[in-house]
């Protein structure tokens, strides 16, 4: 996290977004959210716009879109707060990307589920695809993050793509996975274990056998 | 009013106040970094934990829990002292330890607390983290590894000095203090932050390894950047002042400082005048004391002699003058150098009658040309607290911007007789209304029109005195109570064409209208009046003299003396006696003693601290209308006198800050 950093302010980056504005859609649902909080709170927005601005970001740069500082600038403005509050929510959640990414952000997961389950397998294959932690691929396909828990345990290990997660992985299913994308093609996202609908129990139950049928009574047995 | 017991002692609390300030209360010292009386309560250190019943069993952030009836509290407990060790633990894990190359030495709460809550020595043997410096501006300096993320900064921005200029980026560990893209901190009061930070995060940059806290000798004085009259602690060693610090007085300064109060004492030690100078063919060449008063002598002015009173002097200064004037026959005194010319016949029209701590219980403000911000730092942070209790402001003049929401009624000063309605409205319905009169509008005459407007609304009433004046001068209050005003202003000085005109560091006066006089000048920078002056007796500044300041509140203070003056330099009072001599005449006083005693005397207010009594407001002129356009006179608020135009630090802010020049940063 620590070497997360806005993409420096430069004079190419004033020229390319300095004169950022919504799209005719985007401004329609800008005023929309605005209009959710009362009056002199709207503020309270701006989580909401800047994920709005991201992603017309992104539709312009066909990737997953981030917040270049103009942008930054321009939703302050138009919520009539410092630059500097802005900025802090973009820096503080690590959903807003504050520097370019590619047409995918495959996110890892590393936290100890995922890890138990095989997250360093994922990442492996995801290296052999030629990404690198915390870089785009020269095709500006893939960006590689890892990630912290994305509370996904029961479906361990899983990588967050863009909008979906893709959950049950294993090396083979997200190089399938990965192909499948920088094919154009939309993989299923969700859970890839055949016969696994979302994270209900794999195989018969293990645990909590007797909760099955009735609302069971655990409490005499401890 | 909640009962509360602190380690078993009971004691009644003000309603709504915190667990930290009962503890305070019952005289326990409780740790914190976080915590600040005069900002929000973050409650992100966790040092002040204590231990509360009822309650949770475990230890509690006091700053952030309230009193409430019946608690039990105990601050010396088993649990405490653990829960407060491990906190201290947590954060010396990422503190470097650099405390020997580190300004805050000596002066550092970690490292007190440390002393308390520390461990000998570190478990940790992981990598610290480490955070690259982030640049804000000519006076902060920022060595951002040792920030303990307590926020006061953030706050104090945000808060106090009303534009967010901080802020705190990333999260957790990451955490980093910064500005946006570490441009500059630009506000007045930004180098407070320095004070506020517990740690040796924000330091002085001008002060950066000048000297230890501990090899500093402190002595109490008045700040003169302005006419609030702050109250100042000048740290000295040898014979040069190294730092400004503010000390707390909530009537005046609260605990905060201008950046121009703080910085401009590096001025002390260049351009000084620190050897008598006379003007011979047209230029000034070096003399000693005995040929400087024999040229005074030879001046021979008999009565033809007027005295100007710069904005720095004390009023032992301008009362030693006044009486060798007086000696000498004449009652020619002026301290309004740049010519404003107001009636001062009663001096309660031109005093800030609601007092600047009283001005935050206003509930409706017009403030007629005064830029508060660069005339008065600090009485902008009482307006801004004043809006924040939900008081209505109105400024007329051009547009500045206040920090708080304000509505601008234009630039002329012809507004005042004719409010727009709903103004008016507001006024009339308000408990407390002020008006508040700046330079700009004095200038134009709107001391009349600003009566009238008190006697409308009625200003002054049972416990409140709304009609202010903010004056720029530490010296004018002080000089008005000692006479130092003609009717007509300077012109009445250029008018009677007088042979000897006394400028007491009068650095703003346009002396060509004084070119048939001869000017002496007492002063302590060669700045703008040493260029026109015939004879120059170096004197001592704010810091080298004891003085008495009187406040734009007419509040009568003492500054003391901090370091002698350089070179051949002489306390103002004994060069005016030795003028005495010269021109054969006598003043009545050998000393000090008698010089103050002989002032009080005469003006017996100045001889008691605290604010001097004016009586009632006068009536406003039948006649009282004014108008034309607001000009503020500060044009460049960083270099308003000789010893901040002297400043390597205020001159390179005003180039930063204010004309936007850059700098290049010295690589370390």
């Amino acid at each position: 996290m620590a070497d997360r950093h806005p993409e420096p302010d430069s004079p190419e980056l004033r020229a390319r977004w300095g004169n950022f504005s919504w799209t005719e859609a985007n401004a329609a649902k800008a005023k929309e959210i605005v209009a959710r909080y009362p009056e002199g709170r709207q503020r309270s927005a701006v989580m909401p716009l800047l994920d709005l601005a991201q992603r017309q970001v992104g539709a312009e740069e066909n990737t997953q879109g981030w917040l270049p500082l103009p942008v930054m600038e321009y939703i302050a403005a138009q919520l009539d707060m410092p630059i500097i509050r802005v900025l802090e929510v973009a820096t503080f959640y690590t959903m807003y990307n504050i520097a370019p990414v590619g047409r995918f952000h495959v996110q890892v997961c590393g936290t100890t589920p995922c890890m138990l389950r095989g997250s360093d397998e994922i990442m492996a294959a995801c290296k052999a695809k030629g990404m690198k932690k915390g870089h785009t691929t020269p095709d500006g396909l893939f960006t590689l993050t890892e990630v912290e828990c994305m509370g996904n345990c029961s479906s361990a290990p899983m990588v967050q793509i863009n909008d979906d997660n893709y959950e049950d992985l294993t090396a083979e299913r997200v190089t399938h996975i990965l192909d499948e994308l920088a094919a154009g093609r939309s993989p299923k996202a969700g859970t890839q274990e055949p016969g696994r609908h979302t994270v209900e129990p794999v195989g018969a139950l293990s645990s909590l056998t007797a909760m099955a049928t009735e609302n069971h009574d655990y409490r005499g047995e401890w | 009013m909640p009962k509360v017991k602190v380690d078993g002692v009971e004691l009644e609390v003000p309603a709504g106040a915190t667990v930290l300030q009962a503890c305070e209360l019952a005289g326990k010292e409780i740790p914190r970094f976080c915590y600040h009386e005069r900002l929000s309560i973050a409650g992100n250190c966790r040092m002040c934990l204590v231990e509360v019943k009822p309650g949770p069993p475990k230890p509690q952030a006091s700053c952030a829990l309230p009193a409430s009836e019946g608690q039990e509290i105990r601050t010396d407990s088993e649990m405490v002292k653990k829960a407060r060790e491990g906190v201290m633990e947590f954060l010396l894990i990422n503190h470097p330890l650099d405390c020997p190359i580190c300004d805050q030495g000596g002066e550092c709460d970690l490292q007190d607390q440390s002393v308390a809550y520390g461990r000998g020595a570190s478990r940790y043997h992981e990598h610290k983290r480490a955070v690259t410096e982030k640049y804000m501006g000519p006076l902060i300096k920022t060595t951002m590894t040792r920030c303990i993320h307590c926020t006061r900064c953030v706050r104090f921005s945000e808060e106090v000095a009303g534009v967010d200029e901080i802020g705190a980026l990333y999260r957790g560990e990451g955490m980093q203090i910064s500005t946006y893209l570490e441009k500059a901190a630009k506000h007045e009061l930004s180098a407070n932050v320095i004070d506020l930070c517990p740690v040796g995060a924000l330091t002085s940059k001008p002060y950066a390894f000048e000297a230890r806290p501990w090899e500093l000798k402190k002595t109490l004085s008045i700040d003169v950047s302005d006419a609030l009259g702050s109250n100042i602690r000048l740290d000295s060693r040898g014979r040069e002042v190294l730092r400004a610090l503010p000390r707390v007085n909530d009537d005046v300064n609260e605990e905060w400082l201008s950046d121009r109060g703080r910085y401009m004492v590096d001025g002390l030690t260049r351009r000084r005048l620190d050897k008598p100078w006379l003007r011979r063919d047209g230029k000034l060449v070096a003399a000693t004391w005995a040929e400087a008063f024999d040229a005074v002598a030879k001046i021979n002015p008999g009565a033809s002699v007027a005295v100007i009173a710069g904005d720095l002097v004390d009023c032992e200064t301008m009362f030693a003058a006044k009486k060798l004037a007086g000696a000498l026959g004449s009652s020619l005194l002026e301290g309004r150098q740049t010519g404003l010319a107001y009636d001062c016949s009663n001096l309660a029209a031109v005093n800030f009658n609601s007092t600047l701590a009283g001005i935050e219980d206003a509930d409706a403000v017009l403030i007629v040309g005064s830029m508060v911000r660069d005339e008065a730092p600090l009485l902008n942070t009482r307006l801004r607290k004043a809006v924040k209790k939900g008081a209505k402001v109105f400024i007329v003049g051009p547009h500045w911007d206040p920090t708080y929401p304000a509505t601008f009624l234009g630039d002329d000063l012809a507004v005042l007789g004719n409010l727009p309605a709903d103004v008016a409205d507001l006024f009339g319905k308000a408990q407390k209304p002020a008006i508040i009169v700046g330079g700009g509008a004095l200038a134009k005459g709107a001391l009349a029109p600003a009566l009238a407007f008190s006697a409308q609304f009625n200003l002054v009433r049972d416990g409140w005195n709304g009609f202010n004046v903010v004056h720029m001068a530490a010296s004018r209050m002080g000089g008005l109570m000692l006479g130092y005003a003609q009717k007509g202003g300077i012109a009445d000085l250029v008018a009677a064409k007088p042979k000897m005109v006394i400028s007491l560091g009068a650095d703003e006066v346009d002396f060509t209208k004084f070119a048939g006089s001869m000017i002496v000048h007492i002063g302590h920078h060669g700045d703008k009046a040493a260029h026109a002056a015939d004879v120059i007796l170096p004197a001592a500044a704010f810091s080298e003299k004891d003085g008495t300041y009187v406040n734009t509140e007419g509040r009568v203070q003492y500054a003391e003396k901090a370091v002698f003056a350089p070179g051949d330099a002489r306390e103002d009072w004994t060069i005016l006696r030795a003028m005495a001599d010269a021109l054969g005449v006598s003043v009545g006083f050998d000393s000090f003693e008698q010089l103050r005693a002989a002032m009080v005397a005469e003006v017996p207010a100045l001889g008691v601290e605290g604010l001097a009594d004016y009586g009632a407001l006068p009536a406003a002129p039948a006649d009282a209308k004014a108008e034309g356009v607001i000009g503020y006179p500060i044009k460049d608020r960083y270099l308003t006198n000789a010893i901040g135009r002297a400043s390597p630090t205020l001159q390179r802010c005003s180039a930063e800050l204010l004309h936007g020049e850059t700098f290049a940063e010295a690589a370390e």
